[in-house]
């Protein structure tokens, strides 16, 4: 493409269906509970909530008493019509937002979200206008987040594509969604789960902890050949390491959807 | 709507008048991309301007790199709600590309290599408004940041100013581009706060 001549007049990038309206609404904290040693599970119930695909985020915004206000966008961890949203929050040692959201936050506290949003980086299941092709996700710490939510809704359809995570992480401890991701495993729809430790593996773990590598990328997603759909989430490091490796290893650039943690 | 959040306190008391609603300044620079980053070289880089009459004006690196100059020091802002305040690019003014360039037409679809697209108004792009942008804070414009290349629009959010950017196609109508069509808005002025649509 680089030596064309010409400018396209048509993007080659595909483009998305009809999403519902972004809007504010209020959400009221129906749960919290810890996720891992730095981060919490937030479960909302959000007044006027359209419903979300999996995969899209949303913005919170906080208030203080003299009107200061600060913005930061969440994916969202949970799918479906539901008024129930379900975040799993990141707490950045520096950050403002953040620790507010895991250390302060409990249920009966309400919150001003901006949602749902996003339509690109989402995926649906085959029965609800979604493409019937291999998926593979590939998750860099707390970029598990939307990429879980795609595979509960893939579970939840009974969807028959074949789904992939490989999931890159510290340590066992630091897993979002152990166990739901444990479930997944087991549940009807075709779902295979692999691991890479960075920091230390579990016990009699076969590969010692350590970056990912291109083999061990290459070992544990779908064949090029296949034609995989793939998401990648995590740091920008992460995902701009994964993303060169992918499209060494033959996969389209246009089949490989991004998306990286922003500030704090 | 807006109500206290019971227990937050935050701390960037001393705002910045600089700083659009909504914005949280960053002292990194985050990247907003929606697919892997394109490996350009600049030996086969090209930005064309395309009009309704199918006239092309197209410039290589080395052309490019013949025109003036301009440094420039601004402050950017995402939609995803950082800012960074006085950075320094260098880069070819819109307005030095469009001096041959004969249209009617009042927009325009930004293309990207990697085939992305965003829709801007020619009036965005005129009158030291706009440039194509080839080095940040004096070194080149790193890829995962849209180099070698990119449009540089610092009045409106920074997905405007298209990583990568390969050309411009101008427009009758102000038609959507690959991200307003995923929910971006159409126009994305940061102190309007027009980040969705």
């Amino acid at each position: 493409m680089s030596d064309s001549p010409t400018v396209p007049t048509a993007s080659a990038v595909p483009t998305a269906p009809t999403v519902p309206r972004a809007g504010w609404h209020v959400a009221t904290v129906s749960r919290t509970r810890r996720e891992t040693p730095s981060a919490a599970r937030l479960e909302l119930d959000v007044d006027g909530w359209p419903g979300n695909a999996a995969g899209q985020h949303l913005d919170v915004r906080l208030t203080a008493e003299d009107g200061y206000t600060a913005t930061r966008s969440y994916s969202i961890a949970s799918s479906g019509d539901g008024s129930r949203v379900v975040l799993a929050v990141d707490e950045l040692p520096d950050g403002e937002v953040s620790p507010f959201l895991v250390e302060a936050v409990r249920a009966g506290d309400m919150l001003e979200v901006h949602g749902p949003l996003g339509a690109f980086f989402v995926w649906r299941p085959e029965a609800n206008g979604g493409a019937a092709r291999p998926v593979q996700l590939i998750a860099g710490g707390s970029g598990i987040v939307p990429l879980f939510a795609m595979a509960q809704a893939h579970a939840n359809a009974d969807d028959p594509t074949p789904f992939r995570m490989l999931y890159a992480v510290r340590t066992p401890d630091d897993v979002y969604f152990a166990d739901e991701l444990a479930a997944l495993s087991a549940a009807q729809a075709p779902f295979r789960l692999d691991f890479v430790y960075s920091r230390r593996a579990p016990d009699g773990w076969s590969a010692p902890p350590g970056r990912i590598t291109r083999e061990q990328l290459e070992a544990a997603v779908i064949p090029a050949a296949d034609r995989p759909v793939v998401f990648v989430c995590g740091s920008t490091g992460f995902v701009e390491r994964v993303a060169s490796w992918l499209i060494e290893l033959g996969h389209d650039p246009r089949d490989i959807r991004t998306e990286r943690f922003g500030g704090t | 709507m807006s109500f206290i959040t019971r227990g937050f306190t935050g701390r960037g008391r001393e705002r910045d008048d600089r700083l659009p609603p909504g914005q949280t300044l960053v002292g990194d620079f985050p990247v907003l991309s929606a697919g892997p980053t394109p490996d350009i070289d600049t030996a086969d880089w090209e930005f064309t301007i395309r009009t309704e009459s199918g006239a092309q004006h197209s410039w290589n690196w080395d052309q490019l790199m013949a025109l003036p100059i301009e440094d420039v020091t601004t402050d950017i802002h995402c939609v995803t709600h950082w800012s960074k305040l006085g950075t320094g690019w260098r880069g070819v003014a819109l307005d030095t590309l469009f001096e041959g360039v004969d249209t009617d037409y009042a927009y325009t679809m930004a293309h990207s290599y990697g085939g992305y697209t965003t829709n801007v108004p020619l009036d965005d792009l005129l009158d030291g408004k706009a440039w194509i942008a080839f080095e940040f804070d004096g070194e080149p414009l790193d890829p995962e940041h849209g180099g070698p290349a990119r449009l540089l629009v610092p009045h409106l959010y920074f997905w405007k100013s298209a990583k990568w950017v390969r050309g411009l196609v101008m427009m009758e109508d102000d038609e959507p581009g690959f991200w307003e069509q995923n929910g971006y808005h159409l126009r994305g002025d940061p102190w309007k706060e027009e980040r969705y649509w």
